[in-house]
This record gives C-alpha cells, sequence and structure tokens, in this order.
C-alpha cells in the first residue's frame, strides 16, 4: 500500500506539516512538566531556564552573523539598562547593525 | 468547577496588548520580511497567509523558504516538519518554563491558548509572571494581537516584494536576537543566577561548532537549568 503523491495540494500539506510540528512543540513543554514532581531542584532548573534559552539562542547567532551583530546586540542591552524600554532597544540595535553593515562590517 | 485564582480576565488580555506594542515594530518587520521571501519563493498569497496563520513562528517560516519547492514529495514533507520542529524546539522549553503558571487553568484553554504562543508573548509573559503577575489574559492578549499583526504584515510584506529585496542591510536577521538580548536586563538576578546563563551560552556555542542545525539551542538551556537546578544558593 503506498500512498497516492502528494500532487497540486503538496504545498497545503507542507503547511499543516509544519502547522502540526510547531503546536506539538508548543505544548510538548507544558505537558511534559505536568508529569515531572515540582522539587527544589526542578524549581531551581525551571528559574534559571529563561536566561538560558536567551543565553542559548543569541551566543551562538551572535558568533555566526559576527562582529556587528554582536555590537548592535551590546548597544541594545545599553539602551534597555538605561533606559527599559524594549522599543527604543530595538531602534538603537536596529541602527547600529544598518550602521555597520552599511559600512561593509 | 474552578476554586484556585486562575484568572482570565478582558483587563488581562488588554494588559497583554499594550505590554506586547513595544515588541510589535520588531514584529512587522519581520512579517514584511517573510511575506517578501514568500512571494519570492513562488507561495500563493493565499498560502502565505495561512502559513503565517497556522505555523506563526517567523523563524521557522524563513528558514521552510530556503527548503521551499514547486513540487512535493511525501519525504520532502517529512523533511520539511522535521526541520521545522527544531527550529521550534526552543518552544518546549519555553513552554516548560511557564508550565507552573499555566497547571491551574483548564486543560482545554491550555491547548488553546498555547496555540498562540510565541518568543515575543513568552518574553512578555515570563516578565510579567516574575513580577508577580498571575492573569494569564495578559499571555492570551498579547499572542492574539501579535499573530493578527504578523498575518496582516506577511500580507503586505507580500504584495510589496521584490521592494525589500535585501532584508538583511535592514537588520532584519536580529529582530529576535535582539529581543532576546533586551530580556536579559529585566531578567537579572545578580552575578551568581547567571552562572547557568554563562553555561548555557558557552555549550550553546561549543555545540552549534559540533552539530549543524539548531539543537546548539536545546543542548545549552538544558545544560543552564542543570547548573541551575544544583546550585546551592539560588535566590
Amino acid at each position: 500500500m503506498t500512498l497516492p503523491d502528494p500532487g497540486t495540494w503538496g504545498a497545503l500539506i507542507a503547511i499543516l506539516a509544519m502547522a502540526v510540528a510547531t503546536y506539538l512543540c508548543r505544548i510538548a513543554g507544558v505537558v511534559l512538566m505536568g508529569f515531572i514532581p515540582l522539587t527544589p531542584h526542578v524549581r531551581r532548573g525551571l528559574a534559571a531556564l529563561p536566561g538560558s534559552i536567551i543565553a542559548a539562542t543569541v551566543l551562538p547567532l551572535i558568533e555566526r552573523l559576527g562582529l556587528a551583530a554582536g555590537i548592535a546586540l551590546l548597544a541594545a542591552m545599553g539602551s534597555m539598562i538605561l533606559r527599559r524600554n524594549e522599543l527604543l532597544a530595538l531602534v538603537v540595535g536596529m541602527s547600529v547593525i544598518a550602521g555597520l553593515r552599511a559600512r561593509g562590517f | 468547577m474552578e476554586e484556585a485564582p486562575a484568572q482570565t480576565s478582558a483587563a488581562g488580555m488588554r494588559l497583554g496588548m499594550r505590554k506586547v506594542m513595544v515588541l510589535v515594530p520588531g514584529v512587522v518587520v519581520f512579517a514584511v520580511a517573510f511575506g517578501a521571501a514568500a512571494s519570492a519563493k513562488g507561495l500563493s498569497l493565499i498560502e502565505s497567509l495561512l502559513m503565517s496563520a497556522l505555523v506563526y513562528g517567523g523563524i521557522s517560516q524563513l528558514v521552510a523558504m530556503e527548503l521551499w519547492r514547486p513540487e512535493w514529495s511525501w519525504g520532502a514533507i517529512v523533511g520539511l516538519a522535521v526541520v521545522t520542529a527544531t527550529v521550534n524546539s526552543r518552544m518546549i522549553l519555553q513552554g516548560a518554563s511557564l508550565q507552573l503558571w499555566f497547571a491551574p487553568y483548564p486543560k482545554a484553554l491550555n491547548a488553546l491558548h498555547l496555540f498562540f504562543f510565541t518568543d515575543a508573548n513568552w518574553v512578555i509573559g515570563t516578565r510579567y509572571h516574575a513580577e508577580g503577575g498571575r492573569d494569564l489574559g495578559v499571555l492570551i492578549g498579547a499572542g492574539l494581537l501579535l499573530w493578527v499583526v504578523w498575518i496582516a504584515f506577511t500580507g503586505l510584506g507580500y504584495g510589496l516584494g521584490a521592494l525589500v529585496s535585501d532584508p538583511r542591510a535592514f537588520g532584519i536577521d536580529l529582530v529576535m536576537p535582539i529581543f532576546f538580548a533586551a530580556m536579559i536586563v529585566p531578567l537579572w538576578r545578580g552575578r551568581r543566577a547567571a552562572v547557568p546563563w554563562v553555561v548555557a551560552g558557552l555549550v550553546a556555542l561549543l555545540t552549534a561548532k559540533l552539530v549543524d542545525g539548531y539543537a546548539f539551542i536545546i543542548v545549552g538551556s538544558l545544560s543552564g537549568a542543570i547548573v541551575g537546578a544544583f546550585s546551592h544558593d539560588a535566590a
């Protein structure tokens, strides 16, 4: 028994497959944590998780995107320390990266 | 019967929408970039909008455009789903990090609102929750508003198409990293609490060197969480 070829429905099926994969990612962590007992260790691990996700996402990206990206992110964080405004941080970061890239960095 | 003060108020939803406004401009440029990439790759407008509405995950959608093809085999579809899952695997950990907040709510509500769970409302929700907020409406309002913005500006980007030919020049690949880096500031609880973050970053760097793809996010984040779990003087 073989599946018929996706044919003209291919693009639509591909989109649906992406949607299912993404939704499973969205619920998996929440469902999983429902089965893990909340010991003090687990609590501390969860407390460290948001910052860890950020560090683990951003550092390799800087390494991939280059020095200009690193400078832009530092500028955005500096703006955040001074003003606590995410929109301003975004404007600062994007301006720095656009400026540096326009100069060939 | 609900007995826990598991609140989901309209006021909370409005608060979430207000809080997420600062992230809207970033999401707009990202959505425009995706719409333009989709039109360049030959997706129809309906397909582009459908992908934004159903997948609602910016980076995975941009990665999908690099893998998009005119003809689809089942193998290629499965491959795309696997790549999508690895790119979005950070959502597994983001969801886990907020599970304590979600636990008192009905399963059906959680299953529904998690459809709108994404980086930006995770950023907003994490900060709100860390400050003691417990109204789930904040997370839902933020997620819903961004979902509408994401779809609408996908359409605009599709229309503009070639006009935004080089999104990289404007720094669009840096929108999400900037949000994330900026979020470190309000999350800061002193040097000791930042030790797991440093470990997470270094392990992720090393993993990215050794393994292709996006596994570095999961490996790094879990390393940080494990270090956090076994550090004694965590606040």
